[in-house]
């Protein structure tokens, strides 16, 4: 799985334009579902059904977006410098020194009028991207490009360093979930989703479509493991984080409960997540239609949606094995 | 000057009264259409089966009804009226600002609250203005307030009240008169000025293959000192989103639009990203989801009681739409997605 977390962190896919990373994941879906289709707002949608003759389990949506943070040009000036807005939430003050690439290969330098060194955190209305041209008619960009952090994927040990973990490294837990689960009584929905940075809104329509009877999300989710980091239970390297809420979804106690009890019998680590900002795919497919149980798998992330952001790759086979061992079990009476 | 977008711009309704402009599109409409019928929630919705009758392609089309405003809270006994805004005001623009309150029309004039009065530079917040009726009576809590404005031609330009959105209505109104193969529902819709409301409500009843929203939009086209942004420039073509705060443009719309406009000599302009939102925002979203862009024209001091749009740009959006309905936009999008 890391070869393939490393692929997918390689792979261009700003929200909104996903078209490159669904490609790549569809490659590696060959054999492992019954059914692959793509929807009107762009999920990729793999259907995996338990096998004939076993008593069916339940009708599940498994989640992980395949969309990334990023930013999309707004005007190019006469010198060829570009203005530019975010794509889902950038954390602005580490975009001086990234750099970002288009679908076209272009490259793209982040400056701040005035002085180039910083000294407080720059209103994003002072910052601009050169893109290596001197006029706007040479500039290779145009309005309505987006671009995202340019990738340099890297790993310590097995500390994974990559400015899209999230969620590439979701994705991947959910591919190679699917590799790994022999049988399954259950229908198994797995989504990669659209558009989940700028509000889960490929999650929404997948939802309605999908009437799923239980939703798990794959996701990162935040640590407290850093200095002086706001108070959070959850830590790199101590296994998958079962979520219990977040700002927008309480998880239904049922699907946590099951998640934690698999995660009991198998000797699996994990912990409890409660993240104070930001939430998954499951909170908005939790409302679909007249509501559906929900729950989520996080992989703990340092430096979310900065361009360096940092997971364990042992939470990620933990995430795989708790997943396999739910779902290729019956879900609880 | 047009006599159906005259009408629509002097007409008066705020979120939740769109009850005048309404009546002016059934009216206008009645013959053209094969069926008009007003939903739950107040969205005036339009169909047309469509002259190809193995086409089996719907397409939506939406302009909102409501235009920005007040609502009154409060008559004083003093002849002045406490008031809020239904929809995004800006504060800085009102005091001085002639207003028509409620049903009989009162009218009235914006003034700052006496202990705001000395405020120096700040802009007074709309909790400290109130609007001077002269001690009309006749005005009830829940009444709504409207800009009072004239419909007339500066220069070459249009100006007016309430052109977001009423040009999206002018627009919708000629497109419905033509014919064309694909199905076409087009909807008024309510309450779009405080969050997309009769929008979301109208495509979970429509069910639409795509849909586009048709609006008018911020121009921030006059001179700046540095050389920044303009959302959108007046006289240069109607404006495709590709994203803004409420969604992204289906890529394959937003290609079908520029194509058309290009083959066609029809100028266009992406509007400025990042910016504002649409009824796409909440069409976009319903049941399993519609594929959708949004195309408006540009108008300065948007959101005041003196807009203004270039009538060119409004005649290239209807061309431009009229040649999109009868070409790619009313076929089935194709299968699968690529990058456009």
């Amino acid at each position: 799985m890391r070869a393939l977390i490393e692929e997918l962190c390689g792979v261009f896919g700003p929200s909104g334009q996903e078209e490159r990373i669904r490609e790549a994941i569809i490659n590696h879906l060959d054999g492992l579902v019954d059914e692959i289709q793509t929807d009107r707002l762009g999920n990729l949608i793999a259907v995996k059904r338990p096998a004939a003759g076993v008593e069916k389990g339940k009708r599940i949506m498994l989640a992980a977006h395949m969309d990334e943070i990023g930013i999309m040009v707004t005007h190019v000036d006469a010198q060829g410098f570009c203005r530019f807005t975010t794509i889902g939430g950038v954390v602005t003050n580490a975009l001086i020194g990234s750099r970002v690439h288009f679908a076209n290969g272009v490259e793209g330098a982040f400056g701040l009028e005035g002085s180039p060194i910083a000294r407080e955190r720059p209103a994003p209305q002072k910052l601009f991207l050169d893109v290596g041209a001197d006029s706007r008619e040479n500039a290779r960009v145009q309005v309505g490009d987006s671009a995202v952090f340019r990738s340099s994927f890297g790993a310590v040990g097995d500390r994974l360093f990559a400015p899209n973990l999230d969620d590439r490294i979701g994705c991947a837990v959910l591919i190679q979930t699917l590799r790994e689960l022999k049988s399954s009584p259950h229908e198994l929905l797995a989504v990669f989703t659209a558009q989940e940075e700028v509000g889960a809104r490929g999650a929404t329509t997948a939802g309605y479509g999908l009437e799923p009877e239980i939703i798990l999300a794959i996701d990162v989710t935040a640590t407290g493991d850093f200095p002086q980091a706001t108070p959070m239970e959850v830590a790199l390297g101590k296994g998958p984080a079962i979520k219990v809420m977040d700002r927008r979804m309480i998880s239904h106690p049922k699907v946590r409960g099951w998640l934690e009890s698999t995660a009991r019998e198998q000797d699996i680590p994990y912990q409890l997540e409660v993240l104070e900002f930001g939430s998954t795919d499951a909170s908005a497919v939790q409302v679909s239609r007249a509501g559906v149980p929900a729950g989520t798998v996080s992989i703990p992330c340092r430096y979310v949606h900065t361009p360096s952001q940092v997971a364990d790759y042992n939470d990620a086979c933990g995430a795989v094995r708790l997943l396999v061992n739910a779902l290729g079990g019956e879900y609880p009476q | 000057m047009n006599e159906l977008l005259k009408k629509l711009s002097k007409a008066r309704g705020v979120a939740g009264h769109e009850g005048a402009v309404r009546a002016i599109l059934r009216e206008e409409l009645a013959p053209f259409v094969e069926e008009l019928s007003v939903d739950s929630i107040g969205n005036l919705i339009a169909h047309k089966g469509g002259s190809d009758a193995a086409g089996q392609h719907r397409v939506m089309l939406a302009a909102h009804m409501d235009e920005v405003g007040g609502m009154v809270m409060r008559a004083n006994s003093d002849g002045t009226v406490k008031f809020r805004s239904v929809g995004g005001l800006d504060p800085r623009i009102l005091p001085g600002k002639r207003v028509t309150i409620g049903p009989q029309s009162v009218p009235g004039v914006i003034l700052r609250a006496p202990h705001a009065a000395r405020s120096g530079r700040r802009a007074v917040p709309i909790s400290d203005l109130l609007i001077d009726t002269g001690g009309a009576g006749g005005i009830e809590p829940g009444d709504m307030i409207t800009f009072e404005s004239g419909y007339e031609q500066y220069g070459k330009l249009l100006k007016g009240k309430a052109f977001d959105d009423r040009v999206g209505c002018y627009i919708l109104a000629e497109l419905l008169k033509s014919e064309f193969p694909c199905e076409l529902v087009g909807v008024f819709t309510v309450q779009e000025e405080i969050g997309l409301r009769g929008a979301g409500v109208a495509a979970y009843t429509v069910q639409p293959d795509v849909a586009v929203a048709l609006e008018g939009t911020v121009a921030d086209d006059l001179p700046k000192q540095n050389d920044v942004s303009p959302t959108t420039e007046l006289g240069k073509g109607p404006a495709i989103s590709v994203m803004d705060r409420s969604a992204h443009a289906d890529r394959r719309l937003v290609r079908i639009l520029t194509e058309t406009a290009s083959d066609h000599g029809i100028p266009w302009q992406i509007k400025q990203p990042g910016v504002g939102g649409t009824d796409v925002g909440t069409i976009h979203l319903a049941r399993a989801g519609v594929p959708a862009v949004a195309v408006a024209v540009p108008c300065r001091y948007i959101h005041t009681p003196a807009a203004l749009m270039d009538p060119e740009d409004v005649k290239n959006t209807i061309q431009l739409m009229s040649k999109a309905l009868s070409g790619p936009l009313g076929r089935p999008l194709r299968a699968g997605w690529s990058e456009a």
